[in-house]
């Protein structure tokens, strides 16, 4: 038991930490200019994409630098030349219009690079197992994978709390009329931070793309989940995400391993299990099966008693 | 010279004349293909449907059907959805194209069975008939078994006969763990697993029993630390497409080093995933064999496969089976009616490329065949798979009369 609690939290820790990758950006954009980017997970998607044909031109590791910073670019591209044109129309054209840019990335990549799973792998150097409990091994590259989101989530913490660029983002986020007043160029702070959260969207997609397989579908396996993670920790709140995170990757590989039903939870209290009436599949169900709606079901709890996510300020 | 008026009446004799043309006897006989040519199975469909394709070039440059007809496959993207492939279907059948196949999936071959039996009995003139190349779910051929449905791949009861024999001479397995995908096909595999184990080796446990959501699970490894937590010296599982692919790489990840016992895990990048450390522990029970390929026809036609499709393997040599049927069924039948070609199709016999002698028995529209366990290795290997030099070699052929199940169909014949 205990060698399934130890992988388990390992393999959770790393898939916590991917999401709050994705999930760092979304909130970022969301706090600053209220919009929900829907073409998000397309972000995330397009990093994958787009480290998968560099390293087949020169390596996975220019591929780690350069394709965040082309997703970055893309990112500012679509916010000054697309979002901006159509922030005056409010929310609901926003809304609309990131949903088109999800679909068109989506078509675009399918366009490119075609349908199949692409043969993306992570360098050949951090091809071995780190180490071995109990005859399991745990993989080098998922350890690269947990170094790299908990740096960016360091790296975010102090860029947002301890710089100028900080201090303006924090400022522009509640009062951006007033930081505009002070000659702050807030539009371009937008940019920046609509990039930024683009870049980090890439990073999680060229770091994921080797472990969960780059193919067009990765958008929309991510995508509904990233924005679960937001709702639980609090629309807008960094560290909201972050315990979200954490929490929505633990729920998720904590079930599989799971394989208590319902009718144990009878047996447990007392009543025979039910094994022929309409609800019998429902009884006999094993956490394990229904691990992958646990998170909406902990998204709707959420929901209905705390509306303000975890650590949010805001209504949903 | 002519006048205007003589003109216009010219150019539409000659337009009409234009589309009346494609309505001759060249007219192809068009197959719809109806998969998953997108999502996470889409590169199971594309390249089955390059199979087809393939199959029906081959076909054509034989000759074609009915004296001349070329036969044209034609892809219709289903997202391995039971709800788009009746969408697809409503297409086909309005489109006037009268055979279809799938493979991919139960699920969907349940929803389509019911479609066209449905169709068939209510619109004698607008029939379909239904080649299921690919979905094992034995209830197909048994209490949900219709008259406009042929099978052409060995189902699941048939494929897990064959496997637990062969478990079963391993003295030493003791603990197994049966993983699949959680929906029709992966339940009866695990069932016919419980089944035949119980009955052929019952001191072996089943120290695990886990279905999992079909083409959600991206990272395998909590599954796989489960496995090894339960002691398993075996893995059954029927997982196909990405989540073969995928279940593979986590236990390469994490090292686990114990045979599987598996039904689609070769081609489609897994060989690749799996790698050297399959040799020898991965298997997998399938109806054709690549190496040795027996025939020089077979070789001959894998060859000119892979020279067309490089990256691609043939990995679904049934494909062959099913269209090659087909077509003698129309010639016998003299029409494409699909009443017709039922009624051809009906105790068919057919020798493959391969040599197999196989039968498409009359009782429940299954086609009896030899079964074959094959072994992932690197020696021997003439056709290896994913370009990795690793391949499947040819271990145990189980004839097609051991390989037989009984079946409880009640055919309803029209």
């Amino acid at each position: 038991m205990l060698e399934l609690t130890v992988f388990s939290l390992l393999n959770g820790l790393v898939y916590g930490l991917l999401l709050f990758m994705l999930s760092a950006g979304l909130t970022l954009i969301f706090s600053m200019m209220g919009v929900l980017n829907f073409a998000h997970a397309g972000l995330y998607m397009l990093g994958a994409y787009f480290a998968y044909s560099i390293s087949t031109k020169v390596g996975f590791w220019p591929g780690l630098v350069v394709a965040p910073v082309l997703v970055g670019v893309v990112g500012a591209l679509i916010e000054r030349y697309g979002l901006r044109n159509v922030h005056r129309y409010g929310h609901v054209a926003e809304l609309i219009f990131t949903f088109g840019i999800a679909f068109l990335i989506e078509e675009t990549v399918q366009l490119v690079w075609g349908k199949q799973t692409m043969d993306y792998h992570g360098p050949a150097m951090l091809d071995f197992p780190l180490f071995a409990l109990w005859g399991i091994e745990f993989p080098a590259y998922k350890a690269f994978m947990l170094a790299i989101s908990i740096g960016i989530f360091i790296a975010l913490l102090v860029v947002l709390t301890r710089t100028r660029v900080g201090l303006i983002i924090q400022a522009a986020i509640s009062h951006p009329n007033q930081v505009a007043m002070l000659g702050h160029n807030v539009p371009l702070v937008f940019t920046g931070v609509f990039g930024f959260g683009s870049a980090l969207a890439g990073l999680a997609g060229v770091i994921a793309g080797p472990e969960l397989g780059t193919s067009p579908g990765m958008a929309s396996v991510l995508g509904s989940i990233v924005f679960v993670v937001i709702v639980v920790g609090g629309l807008g709140s960094l560290w909201g995400a972050f315990l979200a995170s954490l929490l929505i990757g633990m729920l998720q590989t904590f079930a599989v391993a799971v394989d208590y039903s319902l009718n144990d939870l009878f047996a447990a209290i007392g009543i025979p299990p039910d094994k022929t009436g309409a609800l019998s599949d429902l009884y006999s169900a094993t956490l394990a099966q229904i691990g992958p709606i646990l998170p909406y079901l902990l998204m709707v709890v959420i929901l209905i008693f705390r509306p303000t996510g975890l650590l949010g300020k805001r209504e949903v | 010279m002519l006048n205007r008026r003589q003109f216009t009446r010219l150019a539409a004799a000659l337009a009409a004349g234009l589309v009346a043309l494609p309505t001759l006897a060249a007219d192809p006989v068009r197959v719809a293909f109806i998969d998953p040519l997108s999502g996470p199975f889409a590169s199971v469909g594309t390249y089955g449907l390059h199979q087809f394709q393939f199959t029906a070039e081959e076909i054509n440059k034989a000759g074609g059907v009915l004296g001349g007809r070329k036969l044209e496959v034609i892809g219709f993207d289903n997202k391995v959805s039971p709800k788009e492939s009746l969408i697809q279907l409503k297409r086909v059948i309005g489109d006037g194209i009268q055979f279809i196949v799938q493979g991919n999936s139960s699920g969907v071959a349940h929803a389509l069975i019911d479609a066209v039996t449905k169709q068939d009995e209510r619109n004698p003139d607008h029939r379909v008939l239904y080649l299921n190349y690919s979905a094992v779910d034995p209830a197909l051929t048994n209490e949900d078994c219709s008259y406009w449905h042929f099978r052409f791949d060995a189902n699941a009861d048939m494929k897990m006969n064959a496997l637990t024999d062969v478990i079963a001479t391993n003295k030493n397995m003791k603990r197994i763990y049966i993983i699949g995908q959680d929906y029709s096909f992966g339940k009866a595999v695990a069932a016919a697993a419980v089944r035949d184990l119980a009955s052929k080796r019952p001191d072996i446990q089943i120290v695990g029993n886990e279905l999992h959501p079909i083409g959600k699970v991206k990272d395998f490894s909590p599954y796989i630390a489960k496995i090894k937590a339960a002691g398993a010296q075996a893995v059954i599982t029927g997982n196909w497409g990405a989540d073969m692919l995928n279940l593979a790489k986590a236990a390469q990840d994490a090292g686990l080093e114990i045979p599987f016992y598996t039904y689609y895990a070769a081609g489609n990048g897994i060989t690749k995933a799996i790698g050297t450390g399959g040799i020898g522990k991965v298997r997998l029970v399938s109806e054709g064999t690549m190496n040795p390929p027996l025939t020089k026809a077979w070789s001959d036609e894998m060859k000119r496969f892979k020279a067309k499709y490089p990256d691609e393997d043939w990995t679904q040599p049934r494909v062959s089976n099913t269209l090659h049927m087909l077509a003698l069924a129309i010639n016998k039948a003299g029409s494409t009616e699909p009443a017709k070609v039922a009624a051809a199709l009906e105790g068919m016999h057919y020798t493959a490329l391969w040599g197999d002698k196989v039968t498409m028995r009359a009782s429940d529209h299954q086609l009896q065949m030899p079964v074959r366990i094959q072994v992932q290795t690197n020696k021997g290997i003439e056709f290896d798979l994913d370009n990795s030099g690793l391949g499947l070699l040819n271990e145990e052929t189980v004839s097609a009369e051991n390989a037989s199940t009984p079946t409880t169909c009640k055919m309803k014949r029209p």
